[in-house]
């Protein structure tokens, strides 16, 4: 079987899987990781968002064979080590504002909003409420609102 | 006797008991229940006052009552490292009853609630009617038997410090989980978990601490599982490392439980990549791989004949014409002056972000499932059953759960696993496909709902609501309790749908006459009781009909229902809305205040609604989603008696809120030729953030009783009616058909052969 090797939350990793094996599934039955949550496998949902070099990506539409040796996937389990600490400035937003309910769309929220605010912040502007009417990750317990307060707070930390 | 606070202290006493254990063990029976809440304050005024029968026996009464006989007990056990274990017998599925429960033995231990490990207890068969998660029960019948165990390990560690340290027990105090003596010698409660421990069991009386002397419960806490949750630790069934559970999917038919005719390809997709076994179920054509993705191949290569399903042929409109067949009838139409109307509901998904799944580990002799379970024993029974072995072979851990909002009161998932992991011979980690959960889960049922209300001058005379709708199964444990209690219920001999249906609903006005009859019809659909089961409907039908009462007798809509409703806690939560919501404020054309409000389990709550209907906001553009008319304010009052978390229950109302906007807006499932057209989340539309209120407040009310009333879905109802009352108001007309945009389909209907979509390949494409 082919291998592939890329780099998972600053560790490389090389798999043995057939190419196009979706990353998600490589990340959860192969690697272990299961902060990534499956929702929809189609990119509708957004509960798998994790980072590719930085950038909100959705690993349930990506086969693993697209990554290259360079390319560094971050999952919610690597995002504290981004910014050296225990916790992500964001992670710690959520914690002060109480949003997780069932918790399963937490870990995909929390990367979305990262990649957000830090989009938001290269245009050089303050978030707004369009820009948070923009993110398209479901939440069934309906914590939007504490999402979006969660979100504010984490970006002045950021 | 009197206490402190005027209350009987007598009333704060009870059994409880150390159990023979290594270390420290309290319990108490699980049937110890709370006095139950007097009936509400007479009718008062001129208004006509209707008798409800839930003012003698509600839903949770109900519960509590089929508790009672047995003698199931539940423990706290302090540990050796001062930690405190608690297994509780319900499932967590979001609402955060580890937190209230957590914060009830931190409260009687003076334990910081982080020394409070609240674990998921198996399927206890012992416990009966007592492990059932539902009717937002939980809080109400764990209130009192849990504190009982945690008052009596108190007094244990007191007695055995005083050993200890040499001093009376009157001169130690407990605090933080440390024993301190006036001299300030301390020992901390772990190292007394073996001195306070019990060689035999015995029973032992015990008072609680007096509400004036909280300092835990009615506090607001943040959960005691978030950090788990925001780092991606918390771990759900599909999360479990189990050895050799490997993924597995179903083929399933493309109608409603359609089931397999034959198969023309197993060899073939047995052989694809990754695929270690492809079996026929019941239920479809099982695919065990490697990794999910590989299942999702191999389902979606299988070619498979089928039967035809259960609700083969069917569409919206032949059902709605069921509906019309089953109605019952209103009675004579009154001489008085009436306002009526009759209300439709499509049918609505109850799929919770995790999909239906399970882990499944069935050998010749036993079996072990890992599932989130709403009714646990109800499961290892049937699981029992079906793989033909003792239940006491069958081993059923409850694990956290990604959503329910009914759902979970089934075991669909667990039931499919077992029988695939029985039929290959090796464990399984079985997930419905999103599209499965869609098409083929639980639904709210569709329904109608008829309303008449008679009225003269400024007096309503008659109110009668005829509820029709498609059968919701209830044979999820909650059955049997109806039905081992109906027969003792002031209810005559009506079915365990009608008897929930009376008990959970109330008329909260004074409406003179009133009637409400529920009827059912057709069996053929997956359903279940969603959050608030029937309330959301049957509210929304009731409270655009007062509107309409009040626009007949000249009052506004918040005057109106002030004036009739039937007691003072009811008209606190009105009045409380209106006043921080600013009721009656000017507000541009096109755009109006909605108010309603709903009582159930115990509770009351009222919601205050504003919303945009302007074309420039219904139109304004989003992707593969629906935009609509948006809620841009929301103020929500509740009284739940008493609120033991009030942080924990104002998340549980906006949860509420934004199923309740999604239920009166967007959210719908079309049923045509027999399946549902919705497929996945760009299909069915739930509440997403740009249908969310920029402005929101929940205003948690100040405790008017002694006992937690339920909350983890009381907020439905006022929500869903509130926005349809802004919504008629805002439009000069009032909606009858819901969810609103229920006649225009706003998406392309994936196939269903084969059943479930292919995974993308663009992903990179999307980076942001
Ligand atoms: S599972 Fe990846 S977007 Fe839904
Ligand atoms: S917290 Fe449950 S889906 Fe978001």
């Amino acid at each position: 079987m082919p291998e592939h090797t890329f780099r998972v939350n600053g560790e490389q990793v090389t798999v043995d899987v057939a190419d196009d094996v979706r990353l998600l599934w490589v990340l959860r039955d192969i690697l272990g990781i299961t902060g990534p949550k499956y929702g929809c496998g189609i990119n509708v949902c957004k509960a798998c968002t994790s980072h590719l070099n930085s950038t909100a990506v959705n690993p349930c539409a990506i086969p693993v064979s697209d990554l290259e040796p360079t390319d560094e996937v971050t999952t919610i389990e690597g995002l504290p080590a981004t910014v050296g600490q225990e916790l992500h400035p964001m992670q710690q937003a959520w914690l002060d504002h109480d949003v997780a309910q069932c918790g399963y769309c937490q870990p995909g929220q929390i990367m979305a909003a990262v990649a957000l605010v830090r989009r938001i912040a290269a245009e050089g502007r303050a978030i707004t409420d369009a820009d948070l009417d923009g993110l398209r990750n479901i939440c069934r317990c309906g914590t939007y609102f504490r999402i979006r307060e969660a979100i504010k707070a984490g970006a002045r930390n950021m | 006797m009197t206490g402190t606070n005027g209350e009987r202290v007598g009333r704060r006493r009870f059994l409880g008991y150390v159990l023979a254990a290594p270390t420290l063990v309290t319990a108490a029976e699980f049937g110890l229940a709370p006095v139950a809440a007097s009936a509400p304050a007479p009718a008062s005024g001129a208004q006509l006052p209707s008798p409800d029968i839930t003012d003698v026996i509600d839903l949770n009464d109900m519960m509590t009552l089929a508790a009672l006989p047995t003698s199931g007990l539940i423990s706290v056990e302090v540990n050796q490292d001062g930690t405190v274990s608690f297994a509780l017998p319900r499932a967590e599925v979001g609402q955060g009853i580890t937190t209230s429960t957590a914060m009830l033995i931190a409260e009687e231990l003076s334990v910081p609630l982080d020394r409070v490990r609240v674990t998921l207890a198996d399927a206890r068969l012992e416990l009966v009617f007592n492990q059932l998660t539902g009717g937002s029960n939980t809080t109400f019948a764990t209130y009192t038997p849990i504190r009982v165990a945690a008052a009596i390990a108190r007094r244990r560690l007191l007695d055995a410090a005083a050993t200890e340290l040499g001093s009376a027990v009157t001169d130690l105090t407990l605090d933080t989980g440390v024993i301190t003596d006036r001299s300030g010698r301390s020992v901390d409660i772990g190292a007394l978990a073996e001195k306070a421990a019990s060689t035999r069991n015995q029973q032992v009386p015990v008072e609680l601490t007096a509400r004036a002397n909280f300092t835990v419960i009615g506090k607001p806490h943040n959960r005691i599982d978030a950090l788990a949750a925001v780092t991606g630790r918390k771990k759900f069934a599909m999360d479990l490392d189990v050895p050799d559970a490997k993924p597995t999917m179903v083929c399933r038919a493309p109608t409603i439980n359609g089931t397999v005719r034959s198969v023309a390809n197993l060899g073939e997709v047995r052989a694809m990549p990754g695929v270690t076994d492809v079996v026929v179920i019941s239920t479809g054509v099982a695919v065990r791989a490697e990794t999910f993705g590989q299942c999702v191949d191999g389902v979606r290569a299988l070619r498979v004949t089928w039967k035809p399903g259960t609700a083969e042929g069917k569409s919206d409109d032949i059902v709605l014409r069921e509906l019309e067949r089953a109605e019952l009838p209103l009675g004579l139409p009154s001489p008085m002056p009436t306002v009526e109307a009759k209300f439709t509901f499509f049918f609505r998904g109850n799929s919770a972000l995790e999909p239906n799944c399970a882990v499944a580990d069935v050998r010749a002799d036993r079996a072990e499932i890992w599932s989130s379970l709403k009714s646990p024993i109800v499961a290892k029974q049937t699981l029992a059953a079906k793989l033909g072995l003792p239940p006491s072979r069958v081993t059923v851990h409850v694990v956290e759960g990604g959503g329910s909002f009914g759902r979970k009161l089934f075991f669909d998932a667990a039931l499919e696993a077992a029988e695939v992991s029985q039929k290959v011979g090796r464990p399984v980690k079985l997930m419905w496909h999103r599209a499965d959960d869609s098409r083929q889960g639980r639904t709210h049922p569709m329904a109608t709902s008829r309303v008449r209300a008679s009225y003269l001058g400024d007096t309503v005379l008659g109110y009668h609501q005829r509820h029709t709708s498609v059968a919701t199964d209830l044979g999820h444990g909650l059955g049997e309790i109806i039905t081992a209690t109906a027969a003792q219920l002031p209810v005559g001999d009506i079915g365990f749908s009608e008897t929930f249906f009376q008990l959970s609903q109330t008329m909260s006005y004074n409406f003179g006459i009133s009637t409400r009859l529920l009827s059912e019809t057709d069996k053929g659909f997956n359903t279940g009781s969603m959050r608030n089961v029937y309330s959301p409907d049957v509210t929304c039908a009731r409270e655009l009909i007062v509107d309409q009462l009040a626009a007949r007798m000249g009052k506004n809509p918040y005057r109106f229902r002030r004036d009739f409703l039937r007691d003072e806690r009811s008209r606190a939560v009105l009045d409380k809305v209106a006043e921080v919501g600013q009721w009656g404020r000017a507000m541009p054309a096109g755009t109006a205040q909605g108010i309603a409000f709903h009582a159930e389990y115990k509770a009351v709550s009222a919601a205050l609604i504003e919303i945009d209907c302007r074309p420039e906001t219904v139109n304004r553009p989003i992707r593969d989603g629906v935009t609509g008319p948006r809620v841009t304010k929301v103020v929500f009052a509740v009284d739940v008696g008493l609120a033991v978390n009030p942080r924990g229950l104002e998340a549980q109302m906006m949860g509420c809120i934004s199923d309740g906007i999604a239920l009166a807006l967007t959210s719908s499932l079309h049923l045509r030729d027999g399946y549902f057209l919705e497929a996945s989340w760009d299909n069915y539309f739930y509440t997403r953030q740009w249908n969310t209120p920029p402005d929101l407040q929940i205003i948690v009310m100040p405790s008017t009783s002694e006992n937690p009333g339920g909350a983890g879905e009381l907020g439905v109802a006022a929500s869903m009616a509130a926005v349809a009352c802004a919504y008629g108001r805002a439009t000069g007309t009032m909606p009858t058909s819901f969810p609103i945009n229920h006649g225009t389909l706003s998406f392309t209907p994936k196939p269903t052969v084969p059943p479930i979509p292919p995974s993308p390949t663009d992903g990179l494409e999307h980076a942001r």
